[in-house]
């Protein structure tokens, strides 16, 4: 066809704005910042150090221990969105969805009314609710006779990363919730009504019938949660600022990337290390996304109606 | 059938249902409330309601008098407006050219353009910055407007892309027996017919880069660019004492985007449920 027609320029008058501006702003400073990573600053200027930045980053004690302590902060972060974040949502949704529910579409949008907030919003509501000066929180347990629960979670380095998930699993239930809701709605008819004929009903007609169903769903919701939760930045900052107090027991890569590119207080920025940071969190959001492509994808049962 | 509609069954999905909408508005609530309240009145009884004796506008009056909120509102409305109208416009016609025709690379150029969903943007700042050094876009609205255009484009191409395909043959055909150009057949015939599936994506792509606060924070951060999430930002960290100026900054930060959410909820509902994100 394009031979006998000739070059069909409409193609690429369609194409290249995007083209042009995605690789201009996005892919060539994305190689740029891996290539980056290789060098370091010498006497004049640049000069090429090889793997030597990697080396420091893993090998330096003061560096590979900041960075395995925002890794591993990194993955209970995770964790908790998986563990909290996705069943809450698909509950949620396996509730919406069920047929003739009143109000369903005010529950729907209430409930997605923190996904629209910003960090900035969400990270200062949350630290004054649990501030022990204003007492929301406090008070509200007393109500309960719950008192002694308290404590000022924020501010202690054994729970203010997990507070901080919570928030953040707080802040984005709505968008699994939606998802899954979504593909709830496209199963047939016939499928349901096939199970109910056979007696299957309630809780095993969820768990027999339709989780099976909507288990690519869940596939992507949590590919995207990975990729979220690796390059999470805007809540800690806004929340426990950019040394991810106390004592970095909230560091993730996000912060410490930002940390190490533009120096915080007596530190100085250090682009190059900056970049490696970045292309280390490049490799690990890579490795991730492929096991969900080649690994889990590829093993989940698509059914076509 | 009745088993799925007995009565206890549903009280108990309410019943959850509620739990939760009260802990998902419970924050934003007591936020509001108290901004509309004297100090005392929001250290004595932070829950209840503002009433005749209690009410007090002085933490919206510190904030109009400190910050330069009209001006940050303003930045934010041309950088998420601008980036919007790019990323639509971009993406709709990319994903014209990737849905309607067959060319060599065809699906190479869509693997391409879709790793961009994938692959974060913010781990390319360093040479970002970099490059908007070098090309003097620092503190300007354009480099804003350029990052958040690119950020947007590859999920923007891959659901309209989807969309397209479903667009009708025949009417397309019909165009160009007519003696339309292809660029006519676009603006004129498929791109209003796509429109609802704009409207998903114009959402999707507009709450990260209202919200966002890393490219602010690090391509401009200047006065007069910054945007209401970074100017609220600063402004709540020099006033974290005040408590009437934070709480009123965090309801003057709360409120277009609510307004703009309830405006626009019934089309992302509609958009999601259609199956465009499945």
């Amino acid at each position: 066809m394009a031979r006998r027609k000739g070059f069909r320029w409409h193609i690429a008058v369609f194409l290249a704005p995007a083209v042009l501006v995605y690789t201009a702003i996005m892919i060539i400073p994305l190689i740029g910042t891996l290539n980056l990573s290789l060098f370091g600053k010498g006497e004049t200027g640049r000069v090429f150090v090889g793997l030597a930045n990697f080396a420091t980053l893993f090998g330096d004690p003061r560096w590979s221990a900041a960075f395995w302590n925002a890794l591993a902060n990194n993955a209970w972060f995770f964790l908790v969105h998986m563990l909290v974040q996705n069943p809450v949502g698909v509950m949620l949704a396996a509730l919406l969805s069920s047929p003739r529910l009143r109000m369903a579409a005010f529950y729907r949008t209430a409930i997605f009314v923190p996904t629209i907030l910003s960090f900035v919003i969400v990270g200062f509501v949350w630290k004054l609710i649990l501030s022990p000066i204003w007492g929301i929180a406090p008070n509200m347990l007393d109500a309960v006779g719950l008192k002694s629960l308290f404590a000022p979670w924020l501010g202690r380095e054994g729970t203010a990363l997990t507070t901080l998930a919570l928030v953040s699993v707080w802040q984005f239930v709505g968008i699994p919730m939606m998802l899954i809701y979504a593909a709830l709605l496209s199963i047939p008819d016939e499928v349901i009504e096939a199970a109910e004929m056979d007696g299957v009903t309630g809780w095993p007609q969820f768990w027999k019938i339709k989780l099976p169903l909507i288990l690519p769903s869940i596939g992507i919701i949590s590919v995207l949660t990975f990729v979220g939760n690796f390059n999470a930045f805007d809540l800690i900052y806004v929340s426990q600022g950019a040394l991810a107090g106390p004592n970095f027991a909230t560091d993730l890569l996000g912060t410490f990337l930002y940390r190490t590119f533009f120096g915080f207080q007596l530190q100085l920025g250090d682009p190059h290390m900056g970049a490696t940071i970045a292309t280390a969190m490049f490799g690990i959001i890579l490795v991730g996304v492929c096991i969900y492509l080649f690994a889990i994808q590829t093993r989940l049962r698509r059914y076509q109606f | 059938m009745s088993a799925r509609h007995s009565l206890p069954r549903s009280i108990a999905a309410h019943g959850i249902l509620i739990t939760y909408t009260l802990i998902a508005l419970f924050p934003v609530f007591v936020i509001v409330i108290n901004s509309f309240k004297s100090r005392q009145a929001i250290f004595r009884e932070p829950l209840a309601l503002p009433t005749r004796e209690t009410f007090d506008l002085i933490g919206f009056q510190t904030v109009l008098a400190q910050g330069d909120f009209f001006q940050y509102f303003q930045n934010s409305m041309i950088v998420t407006v601008a980036s919007l109208f790019f990323v639509l416009l971009f993406g709709a016609m990319a994903a014209f050219a990737l849905s309607e025709y067959r060319f060599r690379g065809n699906s190479l150029m869509g693997l391409y353009l879709a790793l961009g969903i994938m692959i974060p943007i913010r781990l390319g700042t360093v040479a970002i910055l970099q490059l908007m050094v070098a090309t003097g876009l620092v503190n300007t609205l354009t480099a804003l407007v350029l990052v958040y255009t690119a950020q947007g484009l590859p999920l923007a191409i891959f659901i309209l892309s989807e969309f397209m395909r479903n667009v009708s043959d025949d009417l397309k055909n019909a165009g160009r027996i007519d003696g339309l150009s292809e660029y006519r057949i676009f603006f004129r015939l498929v791109l209003p017919l796509v429109r609802p599936a704009m409207a998903t994506v114009a959402v999707f792509t507009m709450i990260p880069i209202w919200n966002d606060l890393w490219f602010p924070l690090i391509l401009a951060p200047s006065e007069p660019t910054k945007t209401i999430t970074l100017g609220s930002q600063v402004f709540i960290g020099q006033f974290v004492t005040n408590w009437n100026a934070v709480l009123a900054a965090l309801s003057l930060a709360i409120v277009p985007v609510m307004v703009l959410y309830l405006i626009f909820s019934r089309q992302l509902i509609r958009g999601i449920t259609a199956g465009a994100v499945k």
